[in-house]
């Protein structure tokens, strides 16, 4: 927090408890205001037809109470924990606990993630869910290099990703080609598609694009729809073949794995196997874009994140830089559409709607634009708390759409508020969210 | 106008609609030296920047580049990124443009994109981490270095762009400029907002760039305390004409510069520029 201190904050709250308090004063006021007549006032049609009505004022007092002391926590909270740039009041052996965890916590979330299988190799739902999360990291990290690194606001990400369904779907229905070469296959087709997206909205910037790339998603779905003769319209593509181990099918025949490594076949070696797939082609989606970081081309997607009147300047060729940025995200999200068409063996285009593009893209902006841990975390919280909450039946929105604004007070950046530099001279120190520009589109 | 031209502006105009920003206007900068661009507000010198920089497509007029090998590159057929990775044009902001969520030495890695480019084989040699790639790499690390050593910002390297203080960024810009390893170096006020010490420090520097790495210096400044120290040739525009150019001392004492700057009545200015002519 050094940096921090030489430059003034710049959200200058007061933060006296008596700021505080007149804070939870008003909440309690309004709480109280709204209330009043919603909970405080009860009326019911009588049994003469006659309206006949009751008070409820110790409900209403509960409640004004609670709404008082969970302002005041709420501000408590978020002074300790809040903006990553205030002087922050936390003490400092939970700071270093806080900043070791850090450190640690990538790692850790790793070899946690590899003994998965092991640890719940009984629990099929355990092991469909974290496939499920596993995909949405790969898609968080593909579109990262999109919307986190170059800044290019991009709404329609899913069609790549059914790109890459459909080509691994037709190709291995129609031809009989392998999972092993379609997938490279589904890559290169969903960058190139990513390219002919990207041609026309060069010149475009923010809310603009943001549009055009939207209309792009939902033009693939729709043709995906219509185009009955090849894609089999609202009817999906069925059958399509389970994925194999280098040409060894996990299958409950002879030639298959169990039967080949002689031991009794179990459904469960197949999750397994997917599991370890994705988890492979979402680390192989992680090692490219860290290292990209560190080329020339991450480093140019950055700049043009930061400001790209500067990088034209500086000869930085604006239109291939884009270019590469949509065709890398592409190719990332046509691997993982591959993946979903080879686990689900059936997809129709009911899987590629908007809904998916936007639950994409607010892993990417809850994980903290550009931060790889941020994003893995944020998939884990979206698609795994999702499901944590399926207990809470009808209160699981409500749940979770106060976690998303209780997250947002808190950390406006997303969770990971830092951008690591990608080469330093002596200290490699992380850069505050507030300094690193959105980009324009 | 005799001498060894770098950059020669012929009958450059610049119309935006119905308003003429840049009339006819043609003077030419020295190699090696430093050339100053001056006059009031409104005159169009940022105008004229933003055509030899390829931001604006001048309406006529040609600009030309002399290489130091022998090559000329019209710049106007030349538009955006180009001006810079072709013609060697490197270029400053008025209002301070550098990447503020990146590191110091990051500015100035970016700034080497095109050399490093060539060197990590488009992205594929610097993937796999070939030896070649990293030569490369800590060859750029260490330009960085000597830039930032030159400008006074070697112990703020790993210090983000934007919590640099303003003089720094200053500073930091015009570094980052000279990473690209430019032929012609174009200013726009690198003195805007510094105080005198600053200043001082900058012209120092500007001298140097001259002297030691032999680019010629394009620049605008308002600061007369820079423009008369190291200037070896001054142009003056007024509501995009040139009015006068010369050697700091001549334009000085010009009666034209003084009434454009200092503000005429009407008939003092017509007889300023009658007396003049």
């Amino acid at each position: 927090m050094s940096a921090t201190s030489a430059r003034p904050s710049p959200a200058a709250q007061p933060s006296g408890s008596a700021f505080i308090l007149k804070k939870a004063l008003i909440s309690a006021l309004v709480a109280l205001v709204l209330f009043s007549l919603m909970i405080g006032v009860r009326t019911e049609a009588g049994p003469q037809g006659g309206l006949i009505y009751w008070t409820r004022f110790g409900d209403l007092a509960a409640l004004v109470a609670t709404v008082f002391g969970g302002s005041i926590v709420v501000e408590l909270l978020r002074q300790w924990w809040g903006p990553v740039d205030k002087d922050s009041i936390v003490p400092k052996p939970v700071q270093s606990a806080i900043s070791f965890a850090g450190r640690w916590l990538a790692p850790a979330l790793l070899v946690f993630t590899f003994l998965v299988p092991v640890i719940f190799y009984n629990q099929r739902y355990i092991l469909d869910l974290s496939i499920l999360v596993l995909t949405y990291v790969m898609l968080g990290w593909g579109l990262n290099v999109v919307v986190g690194l170059a800044g290019l606001l991009d709404l329609g990400y899913v069609a790549f990703y059914a790109v890459g369904a459909y080509s691994y779907a037709l190709l291995a229905t129609n031809f009989g080609l392998s999972f092993w070469v379609c997938l490279p296959l589904a890559g290169i087709l969903a960058a190139f598609w990513g390219v002919l997206l990207g041609f026309p909205v060069l010149r475009l910037r923010g809310d603009y694009l943001a549009i055009v790339t939207l209309a792009f998603g939902e033009i693939i779905r729709l043709v995906i729809i219509n185009w009955q003769s090849l894609t089999g319209g609202p009817n999906g593509v069925s059958g399509i073949p389970r994925p194999t181990m280098f040409g060894i099918p996990l299958t409950p025949g002879d030639d298959g794995l169990a039967a080949k490594l002689g031991i009794e076949f179990s459904p469960t070696h197949r999750l397994v196997f997917l599991f370890y797939l994705i988890l492979a082609m979402a680390l192989l989606t992680n090692w490219v874009t860290i290292r990209l970081r560190r080329l020339p081309i991450g480093r140019a997607w950055e700049a043009l994140r930061e400001d790209e009147v500067a990088c034209r300047a500086l000869g930085i060729n604006t239109t291939t830089t884009k270019l590469t940025a949509f065709a890398t995200g592409a190719m990332f999200g046509g691997l993982a559409g591959a993946f979903f068409a080879t686990r689900q063996g059936f997809i129709s285009p009911e899987s590629f709607t908007f809904q998916e593009s936007a639950l994409v893209l607010a892993i990417v902006v809850l994980g903290g634009m550009g931060s790889q841990l941020g994003v893995a975390l944020a998939a884990l919280a979206m698609i795994g708390g999702f499901e944590l909450f399926r207990g809470l039946d009808q209160y699981r929105m409500l749940v979770f759409g106060i976690a998303m604004v209780l997250l947002m007070i808190w950390r406006p950046r997303g969770l990971i508020g830092h951008r690591a530099p990608t080469v330093f001279l002596e200290r490699n120190q992380a850069i505050s969210s507030d300094l690193v520009k959105e980009g324009h589109g | 106008m005799s001498g060894d031209h770098i950059l020669t502006v012929d009958r450059l105009m610049m119309r935006f609609g119905g308003i003429v920003a840049v009339n006819e206007l043609s003077f030419a900068a020295e190699r090696r030296k430093i050339t100053a661009l001056i006059g009031p507000n409104g005159a169009g010198k940022t105008t004229v920047f933003n055509c030899i920089t390829g931001f604006y497509r001048p309406s006529g007029g040609a600009i030309r580049l002399a290489h130091d090998d022998g090559r000329t590159i019209q710049l106007e057929r030349l538009n955006d990124f180009r001006i810079s990775k072709q013609a060697k044009v490197a270029r400053t902001f008025q209002n301070i443009r550098l990447f503020p969520g990146m590191t110091a030495l990051e500015n100035l890695m970016v700034a080497q994109h095109n050399a490093l480019m060539r060197a990590s084989g488009l992205t594929l040699l610097g993937l796999l981490g070939l030896p070649s790639w990293r030569e490369a790499e800590a060859h750029a690390i260490e330009l960085a270095r000597t830039w930032l050593n030159r400008v006074g910002l070697l112990d703020r390297a790993d210090d983000a762009a934007g919590n640099l203080p303003y003089g720094d960024q200053r500073r930091l810009e015009i570094a980052r400029a000279m990473c690209t390893e430019p032929a012609l170096l174009c200013l726009d006020e690198p003195a805007a907002g510094l105080n005198a010490r600053e200043s001082g420090g900058l012209n120092e520097l500007l001298l140097s760039i001259r002297n030691e790495q032999g680019t010629s210096i394009l620049l605008i400044e308002h600061d007369m305390s820079v423009v008369m120290e190291i200037s070896d040739h001054v142009v003056v525009m007024d509501y995009g004409v040139k009015i006068a150019e010369g050697t700091p001392q001549a334009v000085r004492d010009d009666p034209k510069v003084i009434a454009a700057y200092l503000g005429a009545d009407e008939e003092e200015a017509i007889a300023v520029m009658e007396s003049g002519t």
